[in-house]
């Protein structure tokens, strides 16, 4: 196995060839934020987030899909990227319509968790307050297009894991959102196998189950790992 | 020589487009309103004072709720104008939370219909009572994107204690620094 050895923050750290920065950095016990990112799905980033700085580039690289490489020195918490980190949830905040005190993610949401992680107790943005709408044909689940950050975990989850996809992104700029089958109602789409994936990986409250009233949304992106894991290393029981 | 005694901080609360909840919760921090009143001197609240004009020469307003109306909005320049540290009090003056979620009909003439008219059994209308009732602003906004604010307290509603914790730096002429999920999450 071929290893490379880079530097993270203050720890000097040997790799397996391949490795990304964002693995390098956890099995080291650094933490960068993610949100778009999600343990047993492909890597898309999307959200920006995880964004690193090496030194002797200008150019900010994304810690999810960016491997380790000899030499490297990564900086993963300087005033510039704790900046930009802020201004992400701003953007995503003021993008959507995130009313927490009536979401079914309330107290539960990656979202909202990262918002207190990055220190923002307002949005210096301004916001947009788009018109979007509700899907609720789906006998079981509901998406609410408000509270939709674009991460693509439930494309990515019913497309890799799945393998029906459901969903899908579609249209452009500000009019960007998930859609289901060709854009038709969810509970339209006969490819979904009412799995509940989607809505198990979804950070915000944007897919929940429809008896889930304010507060009552948990995420269970553990249960896509310890299938995964069951699958990678045939080890179906526990 | 006499020294001068320090005047007590003037504090204010302040009720704008929101449920009174963060009032509320100002409330619940029950035997600590004893030495707030001891400490400071209440000249502004709708559950502390029964002055109905906003004074002059406020040390700290807690303003609650966002900018919905013409009433809240010429209230919103009076406390401004008026008062050194303003803190956007809550979910709803800092985000517009949930009164902001008519801005989704686009428009205050939408929003009337539909609550007046469309919903109405009959014998609907739309209120009109010139400087009576107050016209509602096209959009409901938060309060620091119409004025600048020097503190941000958010929660739905923020819980007693994170009120106090914004309160106590305030007394002392302090500008209180908020972090981590007791402190500043929303919701």
């Amino acid at each position: 196995m071929s290893v490379c050895t880079l530097r993270i923050n203050d720890h000097d750290l040997a790799v397996p060839l391949g490795t990304t920065l964002l693995q390098a950095a956890r099995q080291a016990g650094i933490h960068i934020p993610t949100l778009c990112f999600l343990e047993g799905l492909s890597a898309v980033a999307a959200c920006r987030l995880c964004l690193v700085e090496l030194e002797g580039s200008d150019r900010l690289m994304a810690a999810c899909v960016t491997a380790a490489a000899e030499g490297m020195r990564v900086h993963t918490d300087t005033p510039r990227l704790r900046e930009i980190r802020r201004t992400v949830i701003e953007l995503l905040f003021t993008e959507g319509n995130h009313v927490c005190a009536v979401c079914v993610a309330n107290g539960h949401c990656e979202l909202q968790n990262l918002a207190v992680e990055v220190g923002m107790d307002h949005s210096r943005l301004p916001y947009r307050f788009p018109q979007r709408g509700v899907d609720l044909s789906h006998a079981q689940y509901g998406l609410d297009h408000n509270r939709c950050i674009l991460c693509t975990r439930c494309v990515r989850v019913c497309d890799e894991v799945e393998g029906a996809h459901v969903w899908d992104v579609g249209w452009r700029g500000e009019h960007c959102q998930i859609i289901s089958g060709l854009g038709e109602p969810w509970g339209d789409v006969n490819a979904c196998t009412h799995c509940g994936k989607c809505v198990e990986v979804c950070p915000t409250g944007a897919l929940f189950h429809k008896t889930d009233t304010s507060e009552e949304k948990q995420g269970h992106p553990e249960r896509l790992q310890a299938l995964m894991h069951a699958r990678n290393h045939q080890q179906w029981s526990p | 020589m006499s020294q001068a005694i320090p005047r007590k901080p003037r504090l204010a609360t302040v009720w704008l487009a929101g449920c009174s909840g963060c009032h509320m919760s100002f409330l619940d921090l029950d035997e600590w309103l004893l030495e707030l009143a001891d400490r400071a001197e209440i000249v502004y609240s709708p559950v502390g004072s029964d002055i109905k004009t906003y004074p002059k020469d406020v040390d700290i307003a807690l303003v609650e709720g966002g900018v919905a109306n013409t009433d809240n909005l010429e209230l919103l320049y009076q406390v401004r104008a008026n008062t050194r540290t303003l803190v956007s009090f809550g979910d709803c003056a800092i985000t517009a939370n949930i009164p902001g979620m008519r801005n989704l009909l686009r428009g205050s003439d939408p929003v009337l219909r539909r609550a007046y008219l469309e919903l109405a059994d009959g014998s609907g209308q739309l209120p009109h009572a010139p400087g009576i009732v107050p016209e509602l602003l096209e959009r409901v906004l938060p309060v620091h994107e119409l004025v600048p604010v020097e503190v941000y307290l958010p929660g739905c509603p923020p819980s007693a204690e994170r009120i106090r914790a914004a309160l106590e730096p305030l007394l002392r002429g302090e500008l209180p620094h908020l972090s981590g999920a007791d402190q500043i999450r929303f919701g």
